[in-house]
């Protein structure tokens, strides 16, 4: 009996405890937006966002653009990757955009962002972007929208590094993610990495007129990782700063085997050195075949030019152009402040994060504090360098950016939050959840030597529940921060295309009022333009037939097309005549095995298409132009191979029918 | 002959040399707003030429049958150079004379050439408006099209305004001016010179 009622009392205390165990399970994280959040990001029909998001969509190749605070999307641009939608990639005069050194590339894994700046403040003229698989750079156009230009990078083992840029865009990097044997002999056994393998970083001069880039130089550096990067500005302009990690110099399971050294390095470059080595003929001229993709806006086509040569400076021969910083634990970002003075890293497995100073590293080159060397360059002794370390920051700090007020904001990936604290003090201020596990993060001009502040925007890997469940891929996600009081607070979630990694916001009043908003016709050189409806036709070539063709609200013209045959290659060369804003057309046939075309007003573009079938296949106009928008479409009519069907084309002749 | 005072003859001068301003700026305007148009359309008509968005304006006329508009549909634009040149020649020499009747004259004939401009207007517009093609995609039984003489009117989707540009407001104030004058040399100074 008493065992019973023990027994009893026993259960029912253990019901007891479990009860109250439940009451303090931790909160979700559905409740922690305060007060106006919903004030603060709410954008009214027809106002306009106060920033341009240019965030990199990573393994979609892409940019997309959204509005802050609203998290609006506005625009997917396509950089490295085709896009059926527009016909980018697919159209015959985008094709080239894509091409490389191993030919026709249609994808890339775009990881960052970079705003061209002037004195070292954004200026709203390029995002570049990179190409991180097969090694490339991007630049966009801010005035259009568009990739303008892609350069692809020889001797490089996948872009990650890049495409970070000096204070006045005279230079953008790409560094090697993986080290690879270069030069002649590259049949070499993984083994030998010590041995073969070399790191490589290319200087790309940026024309400041033009936009246009070109490999100036490249600097071979030892072989081992590198991630991320950051020009110097004010005192520090003139300099670079890389992080590395496997300074192991591991070849098989990195995990373990990339992060057994306590520090790996900051590599700092003196590339004003650099030019005066290049200056004095120092540099090596190498073989190296890579593409260089230009649009032409007013050909309104791409051409790819082969190069074959780049200039090549050794590092470990010209020791005074490189000093290593050690940095602990396989360091990530390596972020400069507005000052030019405070290089932070961020090592994504250390316990603290080191805060550089550049006066000191300065002084510590003149008075060669150094604690050894790497393949013969100086590292420097680790405290000569150091201003001081940010201590318990959190965990796995990957990347830091900056207000105007001396703060920094540094997500933490394993503790997905962001911390700010105080560069010059070093003291940690505030810290905020992601959710979940943020990647990089961006506040407004928080890379460049002015920040407009106001937001951080948290870019996450992980969003799990947050978002209404859509099978077993979820969207990616960003968070938005108002930064403008002490602490930081959360405002918004929004989803993202692709997976985001490193974005740039930028005031929209430096972008809005550049956008073009038409192509003028008398401006457009197409070699196949129809610049009005007497001039579009059809001409035979041999096995190709030409189409000139012009579109205008609401018609193709010519929209009857007689006399193409089987196994003929057809180019429907589609000139917009519209001069009006936002009135674009498209173009698609059946059966054509690529995509359909949209053409801005003013432009041409052409589709290919091969017929396959004897009949008479519909076109039409893709993009809901006008009222009669379904009324623009045609026939192309499709006679055998070895017919003698006359070439005939007509709009509006009605004369036939009987 | 009565003469004229010798403020007349000045401001008379000024006046036709203003009137050159004709040939460098716009003389009417038609302003088209629609939905889609938020920011609007214009059409500015000069001494001898348009401008604008008139490629749009006829892209869209198309639709109800409009004809579309070309520099080649108003003669006018041949021979308004001379007419102009013609009045401020006329100015010139009233100055110059220093006759009543020539004051006159001018007067009368800045007047009629005003009406005369606003006839010629209203007539376009009646023929714009009203001969449409009857094989338009959009035939609206009883519509037509006729733009505003001067004010606003309502046109299916659009809001159409058309009134004076700089040149128009610069004319219509000489012709003030003139008549104003005309008016104090009959009324005022010719009284007292007796």
């Amino acid at each position: 009996m008493n065992t019973k009622i023990n027994r009893i009392v026993l259960s029912l205390g253990v019901l007891v405890v479990l009860l109250i165990g439940y009451g303090c399970k931790p909160k979700g994280p559905a409740t922690v937006t305060t007060g106006d959040a919903a004030s603060k990001v709410y954008v009214a029909p027809g106002q306009y966002d106060e920033f341009y998001n240019i965030v990199s969509g990573g393994f979609n190749g892409q940019m997309a653009i959204y509005g802050i605070p609203s998290g609006r999307l506005f625009k997917i641009l396509p950089v490295f990757s085709v896009f059926p939608e527009s016909g980018y990639g697919y159209s015959e005069e985008t094709k080239p955009m894509l091409n490389t050194s191993h030919g026709f590339v249609p994808w890339d894994d775009l990881h960052h962002i970079a705003l061209s700046t002037t004195k070292g403040e954004h200026d709203g003229r390029w995002a570049f972007g990179n190409g991180n698989n097969t090694p490339r750079v991007a630049r966009v156009d801010l005035t259009t929208f568009r990739t303008a230009e892609i350069l692809e990078i020889p001797n490089s083992g996948g872009n990650h590094s890049s495409p970070f840029i000096t204070e006045n865009t005279e230079y953008l990097v790409a560094g090697t993610r993986f080290s690879v044997p270069m030069g002649e002999n590259r049949d070499v056994p993984i083994s030998s990495y010590k041995e073969n393998f070399k790191g490589s970083i290319s200087f790309i001069k940026v024309n400041p007129e033009t936009g246009r880039m070109n490999i100036e130089f490249q600097l071979r550096t030892p072989g081992f990782n590198y991630d991320l990067s950051r020009a110097g500005k004010g005192p520090s302009h003139g300099w670079f700063f890389f992080s590395c990690y496997n300074t192991e110099q591991a070849y098989t399971l990195l995990e373990q085997n990339a992060s057994r050294n306590d520090k790996d390095f900051i590599m700092a470059v003196n590339w004003k050195k650099a030019e005066e080595y290049l200056a004095q003929g120092k540099g090596k001229k190498e073989k190296a075949k890579y593409a260089h993709n230009v649009y032409d806006e007013k050909t309104h086509m791409a051409t790819s030019t082969m190069l074959d040569e780049v200039t090549v400076l050794d590092v470990m021969e010209f020791p005074d152009i490189v000093y290593f910083i050690p940095c602990p634990k396989s360091p990530h970002g390596c972020d400069v402040d507005p000052s030019g003075e405070y290089i932070v890293g961020s090592g994504k497995l250390a316990a603290l994060m080191p805060v550089f100073s550049f006066s000191k590293f300065q002084t510590a080159i003149q008075q060669k504090d150094y604690e050894g060397d790497f393949s013969g360059i100086p590292v420097i002794r680790y405290e000569a360098a150091l201003h001081g370390e940010v201590k318990k920051p959190g965990l796995g700090p990957l990347h830091t950016e900056f207000d105007a007020n001396g703060n920094a904001y540094t997500s933490f990936f394993v503790s997905s939050e962001i911390v700010k604290w105080n560069v010059k003090t070093l003291e940690i201020l505030d810290r905020v959840p992601t959710y979940y596990s943020i990647g990089h993060l961006s506040v407004p001009g928080g890379p460049t030597a002015k920040p407009h502040g106001k937001y951080v925007i948290a870019y996450n890997k992980i969003t799990k529940d947050r978002y209404l469940p859509t099978g077993p891929e979820l969207t990616q996600s960003a968070q938005l921060y108002s930064i403008e009081g002490d602490k930081m607070q959360l405002l918004l979630d929004f989803p993202t295309t692709g997976e985001p990694h490193y974005a740039e916001a930028i005031p929209a009043s430096l972008i809005r009022d550049k956008s073009v908003k038409i192509y003028p016709i008398e401006h457009n050189e197409h070699p196949y333009a129809a610049k009005g409806e007497k001039m579009a036709r059809v001409e035979r070539k041999g096995k190709e037939v030409h189409v000139y063709m012009t579109a205008i609200r609401s018609h193709l013209t010519p929209d009857n097309i007689e006399g193409i045959r089987v196994g003929d290659e057809v180019y429907f060369h589609v000139t917009n005549l519209e001069q009006d804003w936002d009135v674009p057309h498209g173009f698609a046939i059946k059966g054509a095995t690529n995509a359909e075309i949209l053409i801005m007003p003013g432009e041409t573009q052409t589709l290919k298409w091969e017929p396959k079938e004897v009949g008479v296949i519909p076109f039409y106009c893709t993009d809901f132009c006008s009222a009669l928008h379904q009324e623009m479409s045609g026939y192309a009519r499709v006679s055998p191979a070895n017919s003698n069907t006359p070439i005939k084309f007509s709009t509006g002749d009605t004369g036939g029918q009987k | 002959m009565k003469k004229l005072k010798t403020s007349t003859r000045i401001i008379i001068a000024i006046a036709s040399l203003a009137m050159i301003s004709a040939y460098y700026v716009p003389l009417w305007q038609i302003l088209m707003w629609a939905p889609q148009y938020p920011e609007g359309l214009e059409m500015k008509i000069w001494i001898d030429d348009l401008s604008g968005d008139v490629r749009i304006i006829s892209a869209l006329n198309h639709y109800i049958g409009m004809k579309h508009i070309e520099v080649s549909m108003f003669p006018e634009f041949k021979y308004m150079i001379y007419i102009v040149g013609a009045l401020i020649g006329f100015g010139l020499l009233t100055s110059l004379v220093n006759r009543r009747f020539m004051l006159v004259a001018f007067g009368s004939l800045i007047a009629a050439s005003g009406i005369a401009a606003l006839v010629d207007f209203y007539l376009w517009g009646y023929d714009y408006g009203h001969n449409l093609d009857p094989t338009a995609p959009i035939v609206v039984p009883g519509m037509a099209y006729q733009p505003p003489l001067i004010g606003t009117k309502q046109l299916l989707n659009f809001t159409a305004f058309s009134g004076p540009d700089i040149g128009g407001w610069i004319f219509l104030v000489i012709g003030i001016v003139v008549i104003g004058l005309l008016a104090l040399e009959i009324f005022k100074y010719g009284k007292s010179a007796k």
